[in-house]
C-alpha cells in the first residue's frame, strides 16, 4: 500500500516502513538502545532525503525512549539528578548541532558528515564493544571468573574541580564531563538523528563509573528531551519533521520493541552486547562502502535552499 | 507500489461546431486548442503517480493534411520552475565529496511530453531549438553565466539525465492520439514525486514538419486536504507543528507501554 509522505513529498510503501520500524523496534527493545542510529541509515537508503531522515528519526527516538524510561521509572533506576545534567549540556550540544546542519545543508556537504560522523563514532563503538564483548565470552567460556570493576579507582575526570553529588548514581563526579558528555551527544543527535544512546551508555559506564542498571534509564531519560528538543528546532528552522513517517516507525516500533525484549531476555550480556557490535559495525561497514565506491551517478540535485 | 491510476482529467472541448466555413476562399489558418475539465489535481495519500489526460482540438485543419497524417501535436506539462543547483562528486583522499556545483535558474521541476510520432520525426533539431521544446532542447539558464561553456554545457547534461532518471523528466512517443480529424487525446505522465504547484499545459501543432500554433492551459497540483494541511502547518506555525510531532511520539511510547506491557 502506497502512502504520500507530505514533507518528503514522495510515495512509499506503508509495509516497508511498517517492517522497517518493527525490526528496527525488536533490535532496540533487545539491546536498550532507542534504535536512531539504525532508522536513519535505512531510510537514507529506502531514499529519504538525508535532512527528513535526520528529523524524522530524532522524532521517532522519542517514542521508543518514552517507552523505555517508564519500565525503568518503575523500577527506580533512573538518576533525575544526572539525567538533568545531562540534559543541560545536551540542549547546548543540540542548539550548537542544528546550525552546523543548516550550515552544512547550505553548503551541499551535509550527506558526506552525517556519513562520515557514522562510519567514524559506529565503526569505533562497535569495534571496542566487539573486543569487550568478545574477551568476555572467551573468559565466561575458559570458567574464569569476571573481572569486577575496581571500584575506588579514579581516571582523570575525577579530578576535575565543580564536583556534584548524585545520589541515585553514588557518584561525587565534576559537572564539566556531565555536560561536556550531554553536549556531545546532543550535538551528534541534532546532526544524526539519533538519541546517542549507542555512545551515551558506554561513556556513563566507562568514563563516569555509574552503575550499570541506572545507565540505560538515565540515558533515555535524557535522549527523550535532547531528541525532542531536536524534534523542535529542526521543524522550526528546516522544516524537515514528517510526522506521517515518524508515526508509521513509531507504530512498528513500539510493537517490535516488546517481542525484541523478550528476545533479548533469553540472551546473556556478553552475548547480547557482540551481537549489538555486529550489528553497528555492519552499518558502518554499509555506509563506509558507500563513501569509498564510485557512486553510480556523480551528479546530484538540490533545490536552492532558502533556509 | 500500486498501478498508476488515470486521472481522468477529462474534456473541456471548444469543439468545432462553430468551426465549419467550409466555403472560405483562402484556406483558413490552422489553430490549436487544449481543454482541462479541472484546473487543479489533488494528491492523495494514496497517489503513486497517475497519467493526465489531456484533450484538444485542431481548428480548421485541412483535410487532406490530416488524411495523410502530416499534422503533429506535442504536449508538455511543465512543472513550476526553480533554482536547481547541480553537485558533481569527486574523490578526496579516496572518499567521495561534492566538489563543483551550477546553479540553474528557473528549471522546470518536472517536464512531460507526449508526442504524436517520435520527436525527431516531427520536425527539425533547430526549430525545437528555438521553440525550446523536448527535455533534451530546454535551455537551462545558468546563474552565474560567466563559468566556461564546457562546464555549463556539462551540467546541463547531467540536470536532464537526473530528471530523466528520476521520472520527472519523461517522453511519451504515441501519447497524443487523434480521435477524429480534429479532436486528440494526449497522456502525459505524472511522476509519483511530482512536483506541486502551477503546472502548465502546453500544446504545439505542427504541419509537416513547420511549426503552427501552441496553446496552452495551467493545471494546479497540490496535496490534497490532510497531506496540504499537514505541510502548510509544518510550514506557517513550524513551533506548534514540532510540539505536536514531539506530542504524538510521547503518546504512542506511552500507549505502547500500556498496551504492550511485560512487567
Amino acid at each position: 500500500m502506497g502512502i504520500y509522505l507530505p514533507i518528503a513529498e514522495i510515495s512509499v510503501n506503508v509495509f516497508v516502513l511498517l517492517a522497517m520500524g518493527a525490526a528496527v523496534g525488536f533490535l532496540s527493545g533487545m539491546f536498550g538502545v532507542g534504535g536512531g542510529f539504525l532508522i536513519t541509515p535505512l531510510l537514507i537508503f529506502y531514499n529519504i532525503p538525508p535532512a527528513i531522515a535526520v528529523a524524522t528519526g530524532a522524532n521517532q527516538v522519542i517514542a521508543s525512549s518514552v517507552s523505555g524510561v517508564l519500565s525503568h521509572m518503575k523500577r527506580g533506576t533512573l538518576d533525575f539528578k544526572l539525567g538533568g545534567v545531562l540534559l543541560a549540556g545536551g540542549i547546548i550540544g543540540s542548539t550548537a548541532g542544528i546550525y552546523v546542519f543548516a550550515f552544512l545543508r547550505r553548503l551541499g556537504q551535509l550527506d558526506l558528515f552525517i556519513s562520515l560522523l557514522y562510519v567514524v563514532l559506529l565503526g569505533t563503538v562497535g569495534g571496542l564493544m566487539l573486543v569487550e564483548s568478545i574477551n568476555a565470552l572467551r573468559a565466561t567460556r575458559s570458567g574464569a571468573a569476571p573481572v569486577l570493576k575496581k571500584s575506588g579507582q579514579h581516571n582523570w575526570i575525577h579530578r576535575l574541580p565543580l564536583k556534584m553529588r548524585f545520589r541515585a548514581s553514588k557518584l561525587f563526579v565534576s559537572v564539566i564531563p556531565v555536560l561536556g558528555l550531554g553536549a556531545g551527544i546532543g550535538f551528534l543527535s541534532s546532526i544524526m538523528g539519533v538519541g546517542g544512546g549507542f555512545i551515551m551508555v558506554p561513556a556513563l559506564i566507562y568514563l563516569l563509573k555509574v552503575p550499570t542498571n541506572v545507565v540505560i534509564g538515565t540515558s533515555l531519560f535524557q535522549i527523550i528531551f535532547t531528541s525532542a528538543y531536536t524534534t523542535l528546532v529542526h521543524a522550526t528552522t528546516n522544516q524537515t519533521v514528517d510526522v506521517v513517517l515518524a508515526f508509521i516507525l513509531m507504530a512498528g516500533g513500539v510493537a517490535g520493541a516488546q517481542y525484541g525484549a523478550k528476545a533479548g531476555q533469553r540472551l546473556r550480556g556478553e552475548q547480547l552486547r557482540a551481537l549489538l557490535a555486529l550489528l553497528v559495525l555492519a552499518v558502518a561497514i554499509r555506509l563506509a562502502i558507500d563513501l569509498f565506491v564510485t557512486p553510480p551517478n556523480l551528479y546530484s540535485l538540490s533545490a536552492l535552499g532558502l533556509n | 507500489m500500486m498501478a498508476p491510476k488515470a486521472f481522468a482529467a477529462a474534456i473541456l472541448l471548444s469543439l468545432l461546431a462553430a468551426a465549419a466555413p467550409a466555403k472560405a476562399q483562402t484556406p483558413l489558418t490552422e489553430g490549436i486548442q487544449i481543454g482541462l475539465s479541472t484546473d487543479n489535481v489533488s494528491i492523495t495519500a494514496g497517489f503513486s503517480g497517475a497519467d493526465l489526460t489531456i484533450f484538444g482540438s485542431l481548428e480548421n485543419p485541412d483535410p487532406l493534411v490530416a488524411r495523410q497524417g502530416r499534422y503533429d501535436v506535442i504536449v508538455v506539462l511543465e512543472g513550476p520552475p526553480k533554482p536547481v543547483v547541480v553537485r558533481r562528486k569527486d574523490r578526496v583522499l579516496g572518499v567521495w565529496v561534492n566538489l563543483d556545483s551550477e546553479t540553474f535558474e528557473n528549471v522546470p521541476m518536472s517536464y512531460s511530453v507526449a508526442t504524436t510520432r517520435p520527436l525527431q520525426d516531427i520536425t527539425e533539431p533547430n526549430s525545437y531549438k528555438q521553440l525550446s521544446l523536448g527535455a533534451s532542447n530546454l535551455y537551462m539558464q545558468p546563474a552565474d553565466a560567466g563559468d566556461s561553456p564546457a562546464t555549463i554545457e556539462e551540467f546541463t547534461t547531467a540536470l536532464r539525465e537526473r530528471k530523466a532518471a528520476t521520472g520527472l523528466y519523461s517522453e511519451n512517443v504515441g501519447g497524443v492520439q487523434f480521435l477524429s480529424q480534429n479532436l486528440f487525446r494526449a497522456t502525459v505522465r505524472l511522476a509519483p514525486n511530482v512536483p506541486v504547484g502551477t503546472h502548465k499545459a502546453r500544446a504545439f501543432l505542427f504541419k509537416s514538419g513547420l511549426f503552427i500554433k501552441e496553446s496552452s492551459a495551467q493545471l494546479e497540483i497540490r496535496k490534497s486536504g490532510f497531506e496540504q494541511s499537514i505541510f502548510r502547518v509544518a510550514h506557517n506555525y513550524s513551533f506548534l507543528y514540532g510540539v505536536f510531532a514531539i506530542s504524538l511520539a510521547m503518546l504512542t511510547g506511552w500507549l505502547g507501554r500500556l498496551v504492550f506491557r511485560k512487567d
